[in-house]
C-alpha cells in the first residue's frame, strides 16, 4: 500500500462501497435486489464490505418469475442464510393470482410480469430505494443510467430528464411515493465482475460453469429444454456441455457451448468473446429499444 | 435512446468501457450541443483526462473553447487536443502548428497543467493506436499510447487528511463481547492518508482522539489513503455523527457560512439572488440562500461579465451563498472532493447546480474550546 494508488478493481470497489453507505444513511427503507446471479453476488460482498461488522441494514429482495433455474433459487436461499440477511421473495405467480400482474395471452416469458410484481413489493414494504446490480456495459439503455436513478410515484424512468450526477455527490432526496433505484456496479464490466469473483473467491451457482444439459435450438441460440416450452417437432434438440453467461427466465436464457470449468476458464472465454452477455437474452431482442421501454415502465 | 435517434444527436452521457493490457478505460461520450452542457458537466466531473476533438480543416471552433473551458473549470487534470482529419489537410505540419498556437494563446488563462496535442486521422486510425507513416514530423506518442501512460496517480489529494463520516457503524450485538462496544466511523477518505495510532480531530466538535483500528472486512490496515473506503475505530468514546469530518489536527480545513463559489447552472429555472436551496457537500445537506451573483463567465471567450441578475441553464458564473450551518471545506483547487457541492431545488428535489468552492479565509475552530489542543 506504500504506492498510494488503487488498481482498477480497488477503485470500483471503493466507489461501490461509498454508494452503498450513502443509501444506508440517506434512505428510510432500502432493499437490495438479490437474485443469486453473479452481479448480485458481487453486490452482496460489497454490502458486507460496507457494513460489517454490523448486520446489513437492509433486507434482500427477489422477484421470482417462477421460471427461475432451480440451482439459482437454492443458491439464493443458502447465501442469504449464510450472511444472516433477511430475504424477501415475491413471486410472479402470486402477483398473477392477486390480479396485480396480468399475463399477455400466448406470451410465455415472464420478464414483463416482473415489473408489476416488483412495484407491488415496493408498495407493500414501502421501500424508498432498491439497490440493483445492473451495469452500464450490459445494454445501450443501461449505458445512460445514473448511479442514483430517480423513479416517479408510478415507478417510471424518464431518460430525457435525468438528474445530473456530478462528482460523487449524490442527490438522494425524494418526495413521498417516489423511489430511487441505485446501481453501485454501474461502471463494472462483465470482466470486472468475474475478476472480482476470482479475487474475493466468491461462490457462484453451478450453472455458470460447463455442465451437461438438454438444450433446444431456438431463435439462433441454445435454450434449456423445459416442460414450460417443450421442443417442437421441427426444432433441433441436443445434449451438450454448456454454461450460462447471464441468468434470466429459464425459457429465454441462451446457453453457450463452453468447456469452462473454473473462474479462470470463464475469464479467458470472456476475453475472447465478441458478443455482449445480453446477446443471449431473448427478452432484450424484442425491439431496438426493448430495455429502454421496460425501464420507463418500472423495470430495474 | 429513442429521443436521440429521433434528433440524430447525443443528448445524454453514454458510458463505454474498454481495456488494453496496460490499463482499463471508462469513456464518457458527452454531448457537444450548448443546450446539453449540463450533461457534459455530468460526464466530465469524474474524469481523469478529457479529449477535445478538433477538425483540422475548421480549426478551433466555439465548441472546442467551451469544452476546454469546462474541463478547466472542473479541474480535469489532463487534456488531450486531438487534431482529427489530418488526412484532409494533407498531413500538414504547418496546419497542425497553427491550430496548436491558436490553442496555446488562450491556455494561460485556463490554468491547465498538462495539455498534449496529437495529430490523428480516425478514418484509418493514424496515430490512434499505431504511429502514422504520414506524420514523420510528429515525435510524440499515439493517442492510445498517451492514454496508457499518462500519470494519474497524483490526481488525488494525498496531503490533507479528511474523512467525511457517512455512516456510524454500531453492531449493537449484546451476545458477542468483541462487538458489544464496537463503534466505527465509516466513510470514503476524501483527502490525505491516515495511520493507526495517529492523533485525529472530529469536526465541528473539536474532540481529539487516536486511531485505534482502521477496520476493513479484509482485516485491519496500518494506513489508508484517499479514496479508500474504511471504518475508523477511535481510542476514546467521542460523539461523531454523519456529516462530521475527521481530520488531522495539524491540518485543518476551512470553514464558514458565507460561501464563495463558481457554479454551473443545470436547470431551466434560473438562479437568482434571494432564492433558497438545499446544498449537499460531502455527507451533509444544509439550507442555503443565494446572496449575490458576482459575474457570469462567457465560456467561449472566458471573460467574466459582471452586473448580471440571474444565471440561466448552462451558464457558468461565480456566486455568494449564505449557509444555515458552517461547512467544513477546502478550495476546489486543493481538493476536488472537499471543495465541491451540488444545489438541490426545494420541493422538486431537482439537482440544479454544481458548485466549486473558493478557499475559505477562516480555518476550522473547535466548537468546544475546552477540548482545544
Amino acid at each position: 500500500m506504500s504506492s498510494y494508488h488503487l488498481d482498477h478493481l480497488q477503485f470500483l470497489e471503493t466507489e461501490a462501497i461509498h454508494i452503498l453507505r450513502e443509501v444506508a444513511a440517506e434512505f428510510e427503507r432500502p432493499a437490495l435486489l438479490f437474485s443469486g446471479g453473479k452481479d448480485s453476488i458481487c453486490l452482496l460482498r460489497l454490502a458486507e464490505k460496507a457494513f460489517r461488522p454490523s448486520e446489513l441494514p437492509m433486507p434482500l429482495l427477489n422477484v421470482d418469475t417462477g421460471h427461475h433455474f432451480p440451482e439459482l433459487n437454492e443458491f439464493r436461499d443458502r447465501r442469504a442464510k449464510e450472511i444472516r440477511a433477511k430475504l424477501i421473495v415475491r413471486t410472479v405467480d402470486e402477483a398473477i393470482q392477486k390480479g396485480v400482474a396480468i399475463p399477455v395471452p400466448g406470451q410465455v416469458s415472464r420478464n414483463a410480469l416482473q415489473i408489476p410484481t416488483l412495484l407491488a413489493a415496493i408498495e407493500e414494504f414501502q421501500f424508498d430505494a432498491c439497490i440493483g446490480g445492473a451495469r452500464r456495459d450490459e445494454e445501450k439503455a443501461r449505458a445512460k443510467e445514473r448511479f442514483f436513478s430517480f423513479r416517479d410515484s408510478f415507478g417510471q424512468w424518464d431518460p430525457k430528464n435525468q438528474r445530473p450526477e456530478i462528482w460523487n455527490v449524490y442527490n438522494a432526496r425524494l418526495n413521498p411515493g417516489e423511489n430511487m433505484r441505485v446501481f453501485p456496479l454501474s461502471n463494472w464490466t462483465e470482466m470486472d465482475v468475474w475478476e472480482y469473483i476470482r479475487q474475493e473467491r466468491l461462490e457462484v451457482p453451478s450453472i455458470y460453469y460447463s455442465h451437461l444439459r438438454r438444450v433446444v435450438r431456438r431463435g439462433g441460440q441454445w435454450v434449456p429444454d423445459t416442460e414450460l416450452v417443450p421442443a417442437r417437432p421441427n426444432e433441433t434438440a441436443a445434449t451438450l456441455f454448456v454454461r450460462v453467461r447471464t441468468i434470466g427466465d429459464i425459457i429465454s436464457t441462451g446457453c453457450v457451448d463452453s468447456p469452462a470449468e473454473t473462474v479462470d476458464d470463464i475469464i479467458a472465454e470472456i476475453a475472447a468473446a465478441r458478443v455482449t452477455e445480453r446477446g443471449s437474452r431473448a427478452d432484450d431482442k424484442l425491439s431496438e429499444a426493448a430495455m429502454e421501454d421496460r425501464k420507463k415502465a418500472g423495470y430495474f | 435512446m429513442r429521443a436521440e435517434r429521433e434528433q440524430g444527436i447525443t443528448i445524454d452521457v453514454a458510458y463505454r468501457y474498454f481495456a488494453t493490457p496496460r490499463r482499463k478505460f471508462i469513456i464518457a461520450d458527452t454531448p457537444g450541443h450548448i443546450q446539453y452542457t449540463r450533461n457534459m458537466v455530468t460526464g466530465a466531473s469524474s474524469a481523469n483526462l478529457s479529449i477535445v476533438l478538433v477538425d483540422a480543416r475548421q480549426g478551433i471552433v466555439e465548441q472546442s473553447r467551451r469544452h476546454t473551458c469546462i474541463a478547466s473549470l472542473l479541474r480535469i487534470p489532463h487534456l488531450v487536443v486531438a487534431v482529427n482529419k489530418m488526412d484532409l489537410v494533407d498531413w500538414s505540419e504547418a496546419r497542425f502548428n497553427e491550430i496548436r498556437q491558436e490553442f496555446e494563446q488562450f491556455l494561460p488563462r485556463l490554468d491547465m497543467k498538462d495539455v498534449k496535442f496529437i495529430p490523428v486521422s480516425a478514418l484509418h486510425g493514424d496515430n490512434v493506436v499505431d504511429p502514422s507513416p504520414h506524420t514523420p514530423w510528429y515525435p510524440g506518442p499515439t493517442l492510445l499510447g498517451h492514454l496508457e501512460t499518462v500519470h494519474i496517480g497524483s490526481d488525488w489529494n494525498l496531503s490533507d487528511f479528511r474523512l467525511p463520516v457517512q455512516w456510524v457503524n454500531r453492531p449493537n450485538n449484546p451476545t458477542d463481547p468483541a462487538l458489544h462496544d464496537f463503534r466505527g466511523f465509516s466513510g470514503q477518505i476524501a483527502g490525505g492518508i491516515v495511520r493507526e495510532g495517529q492523533l485525529v480531530m472530529a469536526l465541528p466538535s473539536g474532540y481529539l482522539s487516536k486511531v485505534k483500528t482502521i477496520w476493513t472486512l479484509d482485516g485491519p490496515l496500518k494506513e489508508a489513503f484517499c479514496p479508500q473506503s474504511v471504518t475508523l475505530v477511535l481510542e476514546d468514546d467521542i460523539d461523531v455523527s454523519r456529516g462530521d469530518v475527521i481530520v488531522a489536527p495539524a491540518n485543518l480545513p476551512g470553514t464558514g457560512t458565507d460561501l464563495h463559489a463558481k457554479i454551473c447552472w443545470l436547470h431551466p429555472r434560473p438562479l437568482t439572488p434571494g432564492r433558497k436551496y438545499h446544498l449537499k457537500h460531502l455527507t451533509q445537506t444544509v439550507p442555503v440562500a443565494v446572496t449575490s451573483i458576482d459575474y457570469r463567465i462567457d465560456i467561449s471567450t472566458f471573460d467574466p461579465q459582471p452586473g448580471v441578475d440571474s444565471l440561466a441553464m448552462n451558464d457558468v458564473g461565480a456566486i455568494r451563498l449564505r449557509a444555515a450551518r458552517p461547512l467544513l471545506y477546502d478550495g476546489f483547487a486543493a481538493n476536488r472532493q472537499t471543495g465541491s457541492f451540488i444545489l438541490i431545488e426545494q420541493g422538486s428535489n431537482a439537482t440544479v447546480g454544481a458548485g466549486m468552492l473558493f478557499p475559505s479565509t477562516k480555518l476550522a475552530q473547535p466548537e468546544y474550546k475546552d477540548f482545544a489542543i
